[in-house]
């Protein structure tokens, strides 16, 4: 499912040159799906970023990195307007290695938001999602103050909520 | 060279250097592992590309969680003298404070070396080591 409506204004903000994230351009991270609190990111495989150049396997930081993206911008995509937010803390299992040369998504879903923290489930897979790399658990802090009462208001309740997304 | 060849080069020539001169995303990021004494630290070199937040500016977290990870992959393979390559099963990285664009540096501390796994704590801090910006806890793979 995609919020083309959602997904447009997220990416028109995030696309503006004072809003862009040097690291996001640097690894090429592109937003390929944005729904109510569900966001997915493709960061394609890059040879320069390999945890050990005779496997060419991805290193462990670019997953971290990625998930970290997918979640931030699933809060950001359940709270349905721009705000700053700081990741708490972030968990990853990592479940096997990542294929080589093979693009790897991440994804995350922001299934709780409250006044000042948000709750995200995520995962990072290459071609089948029903096959993960790593699986993440994360929590962010609204960090403008008001904010998070004000888009609690305005919150909708998630598509799926109760449901298992894995 | 595998990453445990370049290891046991480095403990014999005390020079850290060529880990970060022949593992990619070392090099491309910037992370060099220097050795003080007895100890192991672990830095990211202050780089505007390795931004997360552009407002602030801040450290992507994702960088931060990388660094963490590195130094203790890197403090594991260091204490032993078996050849396998500790493999990560899972970290959880707490952050405790903004990483500005500045040398972000980490200690590694094995808190339980197993058989099989490994249980290590990372901090890092910027100017202050009694002012962290994060700390993670993990859980390594070790044969």
């Amino acid at each position: 499912m995609t919020n083309k409506a959602l997904m447009e204004r997220i990416v028109r903000f995030r696309t503006k040159p004072e809003n862009q994230s040097p690291f996001g351009l640097y690894l090429g991270l592109e937003i390929i799906d944005i729904d109510q609190g569900e966001a997915t990111l493709a960061v394609p495989y890059a040879k320069h970023l390999a945890g050990n150049s005779l496997t060419g396997v991805l290193h462990g930081g670019i997953i971290t990195t990625s998930l970290d993206s997918a979640c931030g911008l699933s809060v950001i995509a359940a709270l349905g307007e721009p705000t700053t937010i700081a990741t708490l803390d972030l968990r990853i299992d990592y479940l096997k290695p990542a294929i080589p040369e093979e693009t790897v998504f991440a994804y995350g879903h922001c299934y709780k938001v409250t006044k000042n923290v948000c709750f995200v489930r995520g995962l990072a897979y290459q071609k089948d999602k029903a096959k993960p790399i790593a699986n993440a658990t994360a929590t962010f802090m609204i960090t403008a103050k008001g904010t998070g009462r004000q888009v609690q208001k305005n919150a909708q309740p998630l598509p799926g909520e109760g449901e298992s997304t894995q | 060279m595998s990453f445990m060849e370049l290891i046991k080069r480095a403990k014999e020539t005390e020079d850290f250097s060529i880990l970060s001169q022949n593992i990619p995303y070392m090099k491309s990021l910037g992370i060099e592992v220097h050795q003080y004494g007895g100890l192991l630290i672990t830095t990211l070199k202050a780089d505007p590309k390795l931004t997360g937040n552009p407002w602030i500016p801040a450290l992507h977290g994702g960088n931060i969680g990388g660094l963490l990870e590195m130094a203790a992959i890197v403090q594991l393979a260091h204490d032993q003298e078996s050849d396998d390559l500790p493999r990560t099963i899972n970290i959880t990285v707490e952050y405790l404070r903004t990483g500005f664009i500045k040398d972000l540096h980490a200690k590694a501390l094995v808190t339980k070396r197993g058989r099989r796994v490994a249980n290590v704590q990372v901090q890092c801090w910027q100017d202050d080591p009694d002012k962290p910006v994060a700390s993670m806890h993990g859980h390594f793979l070790m044969s």
